[in-house]
């Protein structure tokens, strides 16, 4: 590799990569994030390969991050048409260069088909999931190798890098940001210009940027799939970052269960180094910014920016008070800016585009994209991003493809352990920060759980608790003790143990703990509680007052029994029983021994005739 | 600032807390000590902010003050609130006298949740107080509910002075330390430190290490080392004796 | 098994070298206690007292913060690990996919709780946040292997298949 001295080389470069002989007609993007990963895709990708060194062809296989449709995967797209294979397996490969490639025929049996109209879908782009879609920060990862930053290059990467070394001072380029409306997306949606000019007027010598890459909500990982399949256009925004604020030193914790994050941004950095993109001298002798990767151990609460700032200086990852805020006195007493991995990826196209361009998407408050983990009893898990005020109801039908086995749908759970979960009757809402905080909920850094008819609100209520008594660290009483004490009785509600005044109690120490607790962790956990209490009450009031789950969930309150109708005694369920409890008198259906049973649900699942029944 | 309705000027980097204190305001605290600074974990000393650019409850004990802020420390939602933070500590430690006293003073009889038999708030000044003076002997491990003070790896500590300093700030009385023939016993860090004995009458009376320690930071009176309270004064009686002598002989 | 804090004596001194090498890897910075600790599980599979206690000495910190931080983190492990680490993910969207129920089954069918290791040493049981990888849910990792939309039946295969391979 060749350094880049200054902004002339860098054109020349991009010219260079664009010229090469693109001799490769044909491009097989195949899908390598860690959804597909979990898939196999691995397997797949290296059949690819030998398949066409045997064919001698001239074919481009290129592993990719992840295309967002994880639900499909492992998946492959063959460029320049846009042909999509899903749920590939290596034992599909054969053909699929034989036929497709060889003989340019479409393989039936391996194109998706939509559950609504039954229809087979040639190509991406006519993919429902994809189509309402907006993938202006995501789309990006189906055409680049994360491993190659050429292909970064190639798209017109680090030229907002170089627009604003050229052409910007810091105020302007603070000025853009801010016209943009761009707000944190890591959680409470805070300006980032303004984040960023709090910072830039700090008056210290030595300031530090970090990227908030320790992504816990349970079932988001829009962070972790930018990480992994396009970890230049985060390094393009840190350093625009660091350019304006003058910092000359960065950090990106990422969250340890991230491997191929870890691996994937740590080789960009090497790449982007060795092209004297980071380092001393950025793009001429007046700029220099490093980039140091910090891998996280395991503690949610690391999320939270006084918590995350204790962990890099080596300790236990405990809030600290603010004031002082980071941007005063952050890392180390120095100034230091914060932000999370998808507001990073935005800056570089805010500044390539404009902020006129940027502010044509979203609503009045909320302007460009947001990239959600659509997750849950939902169709199509996966990736999905989209304009600011697109509607709950769009999202789950219309890019989820609705609930799987016709089930009604109940409410979506966004914001994870700080959010609320928003009921059926709000489908219509729009999905902006204003619209999930009037909710009850918050947009948090992007998990949507979807949730049908079976799921009981009040445990997951409860599922949450426990998440934050698990995650809290302890520090300070509310958070500690209260919500411990709101598990208590959470606990007891679900075992048909609940009384009158439980729900007054409640709410009193969600006030409380909102309230008094030192960070955002404890200020935030009663979210799901209250939510679900504000718009499933009747649901927690059958628990207390009828001793009964309607989802059938809580086991304490329900029963199993066999209907003797249905039962074709064929004894499965009385073999299956790990606990003895199912017994039959010769020739009749057996009966379940209720004292016995332990509600593990195994006979449920082992039953031919669907016979029995849980109450 | 105003606080309580007054108005007031208050020093530059101070607290709220320190504020209220100068102006003979008292807000109850428990993890705060003047000389190991704020922690700002057990959240008793909760005052609203009425007016300011972020409204809403804190910790008087971190919060530093602010030009124009205005300040009430005993209205109706921070008494309670504090209250609710009194009974969740009570909850956890309800044979605490302190605890229970100052919910008393804040009219909770019993708590209205689930009862535990804990002796330490996690108030941390114990662990603080042991920083301070360099040796590091206790400190927080684990998090969360599971969250609680003790020594390295649980076990006796090899560290530790004796000094006691961790049982004088716990405002529990979690903390016990006990002299037993020639050791000092504290159960709660499952320690023994052995006691030197005094040179003159030979009882065992001071803690070797902390001996050591206070030689190391020239702490000591040369002509006490070694000699345990009683013998002390009788020395330095009979050298008060020998002046004394010696000027009635002039 | 045994571990650092059993190993004989030229065992144990390339392991003071090799941590050594960890720790001056790091410029013997105090700040870098986390990510050599990282560093020092990968190598040996957990952290024995022995090895920590080394790591506050050569850092000179006191070991209470070196203890103080492991117990912190949930990825530090103080005991042994199993031959099969599992990991059951209790993310949301597993959650609601009943991967309670699934962790239930493994418990009743290996006979250990979260955390623990079995008699045998076969394995490990540990639950996690979210692996992020939730059109798979419920998901059981076995050692780095994705074992994805799992149910009570296949969870007994997959036991009893640990269990074959192992004979």
């Amino acid at each position: 590799m060749q350094r880049i001295y200054n902004l002339q080389d860098l054109d020349d470069l991009r010219a260079e990569i664009k010229k090469r002989p693109q001799g490769k007609a044909i491009t097989i993007a195949v899908c390598n994030g860690t959804g597909c990963q979990a898939y196999g895709c691995g397997k797949v990708t290296q059949a690819f390969m030998d398949e066409v060194t045997k064919h001698g062809l001239d074919v481009e296989i290129k592993p990719t991050g992840c295309h967002g449709f994880c639900q499909s995967g492992p998946i492959t797209v063959i460029h320049p048409d846009g042909i999509f294979y899903q749920r590939i397996k290596p034992e599909d490969v054969g053909e699929i260069i034989s036929e497709t490639i060889m003989r340019n025929r479409i393989i039936q049996r391996l194109l998706y088909e939509d559950p609504l109209t039954l229809e087979k879908i040639t190509y991406e782009k006519d993919v429902p999931f994809y189509k309402k879609q907006m993938r202006i920060i995501f789309g990006n990862n189906g055409f680049i190798n994360p491993r190659n930053i050429d292909d970064y290059i190639a798209i017109g990467g680090y030229s907002a890098i170089s627009k604003v070394l050229k052409e910007m001072e810091p105020e302007e380029v603070i000025g853009e940001i801010k016209n943009s409306g761009l707000r944190g997306r890591g959680g409470a949606g805070f300006p980032t210009g303004v984040k960023w000019e709090v910072c830039r007027n700090a008056e210290e010598d030595q300031k530090y940027l970090i990227c908030n890459s320790d992504e816990g909500d349970p079932g988001a990982y829009m962070d972790r799939s930018l990480l992994e399949g396009n970890p230049h256009s985060v390094i393009e925004g840190m350093l625009i970052g660091a350019y304006t604020i003058g910092a000359p030193k960065g950090f990106i914790y990422v969250r340890h269960e991230y491997p191929l994050a870890v691996k994937n941004i740590s080789f960009a950095i090497s790449q982007a180094s060795e092209y004297g993109l980071l380092g001393k001298d950025i793009l001429g002798p007046s700029f220099s910014f490093d980039i140091e990767i910090i891998r996280g151990a395991g503690a949610f609460i690391c999320g939270e920016e006084t918590s995350l700032i204790a962990s890099i200086e080596g300790g236990r990852g405990e809030p600290r008070p603010r004031p002082p805020y980071p941007a005063q006195k952050g890392l180390w007493g120095k100034p230091t800016n914060i932000n999370n991995v998808e507001t990073w990826a935005n800056i570089p196209l805010i500044i390539d585009r404009g902020a006129d361009w940027y502010t044509q998407m979203g609503t009045e408050k909320s302007k460009g994209t947001k990239i959600f983990s659509l997750v849950g009893k939902i169709n199509n898990t996966g990736l999905i991003e989209v304009p600011m005020g697109i509607s709950l109801r769009e999202v789950i039908y219309e890019i989820g493809g609705g609930i799987p086995g016709g089930k009604k749908f109940k409410a979506i759970q966004t914001g994870g352990p700080s959010g609320g979960c928003i009921p059926a009757a709000m489908l219509d809402l729009p999905i902006d920060y204003e619209g999930l905080t009037a909710a009850g909920s918050i947009m948090g850094s992007g998990g949507l759980v979807v949730m049908d008819e079976d799921t009981c609100m009040v445990d997951v209520a409860k599922y949450f608790l426990k998440f934050t008594v698990d995650e809290s660290c302890g520090l300070c009483t509310p958070c500690r003790e209260g919500i411990k004490q709101m598990l208590h009785l959470l606990t007891r509600i679900t075992e048909g143990k609940g009384k009158e005044g439980d729900i007054e109690l409640l709410e009193e120490l969600c006030q409380a703990i909102k309230d008094a607790s030192l960070c955002g962790l404890g200020g935030t956990a009663p979210n799901p509680v209250l939510s679900t209490l504000r718009y499933f009450p009747e649901e927690y009031q059958a628990h207390i007052k009828d001793k009964r789950c309607p989802a059938k969930v809580c086991r304490p309150l329900i029963r199993y029994q066999i209907d003797a109708e249905k039962c074709v005694i064929c004894g499965l369920c009385i073999e299956s029983c790990p606990e003895g409890a199912i017994a039959s008198e010769a020739g009749e259906s057996p009966t379940i021994n209720l004292d016995k049973c332990i509600k593990c649900g195994i006979c449920l699942d082992t039953c031919p005739s669907e016979a029995i029944i849980v109450q | 600032m105003i606080v309580n309705n007054q108005e007031i000027e208050a020093k530059e980097d101070s607290t709220l807390l320190q504020a209220a204190s100068a102006m003979g305001i008292v807000i109850p605290t428990l993890c705060f000590h003047e000389a190991l600074g704020p922690h700002g974990s057990c959240r008793v000393c909760l005052v609203e902010i009425v007016n300011g650019a972020r409204p809403g409850l804190v910790a008087s004990c971190t919060y530093p003050v602010e030009e124009g802020l205005v300040v009430e420390t005993n209205n109706t939602k921070v008494l309670k609130t504090r209250r609710i933070m009194v009974e969740l500590l009570l909850a956890r430690c309800p044979d605490s006298t302190k605890i229970r006293g100052l919910a008393n003073d804040l009219g909770i009889a019993e708590p209205r949740f689930d009862k535990e038999n804990e002796s330490c708030i996690l108030c941390g000044l114990c662990v603080r107080v042991c920083r301070e003076i360099g040796i590091n002997s206790v400190g927080f491990i684990q998090r969360g509910t599971n969250r609680e003070v003790t020594t390295p790896f649980q076990k006796p500590s090899e560290v530790c002075l004796g000094c006691q300093a961790c049982a004088f700030l716990c405002p529990t009385g979690a903390i016990k330390f006990e002299d037993v023939a020639e050791e000092r016993k504290v159960e709660k860090w499952k320690t023994s430190i052995k006691l030197q004995r005094c040179s003159s009458c030979s009882r065992p009376f001071f803690p070797e290490p902390l001996q050591l320690y206070l030689k190391e930071k020239e702490l000591l009176v040369p002509e006490n080392i070694g000699l345990c309270e009683v013998c002390r004064r009788k020395s330095l009686g009979s050298r008060l004796a020998s002046i004394l002598s010696r000027k009635s002989t002039v | 098994m045994g571990g650092v804090g059993s190993a004989g004596g030229g065992e144990s001194f390339l392991i003071m070298e090799r941590l050594e090498a960890i720790i001056k890897n790091y410029g013997f910075e105090k700040r870098a206690l986390i990510p050599i600790l990282q560093d020092i599980q990968t190598e040996y599979g957990w952290l024995s007292e022995d090895l920590l206690k080394q790591v506050a000495q050569r850092l000179k910190i006191p070991s209470m913060d070196v203890f103080s931080v492991v117990t912190f983190y949930k990825s530090f492990r103080l005991k042994p690990i199993g031959k099969y680490f599992m990991t059951v993910c209790l993310g949301t969207a597993c959650h609601v996919r009943e991967a309670p129920e699934v962790l239930g089954e493994i418990q009743r069918k290996i006979g250990i709780k979260n955390g623990e290791t079995t008699a045998d040493n076969l394995f490990t049981l540990e639950t996690v946040n979210c692996v992020g990888a939730c059109a798979l849910g419920p998901i059981v990792m076995v050692n780095n292997e994705y074992h994805g939309l799992m149910n009570k039946n296949k969870i007994d295969q997959l036991i009893k298949r640990l269990y074959a391979k192992d004979l």
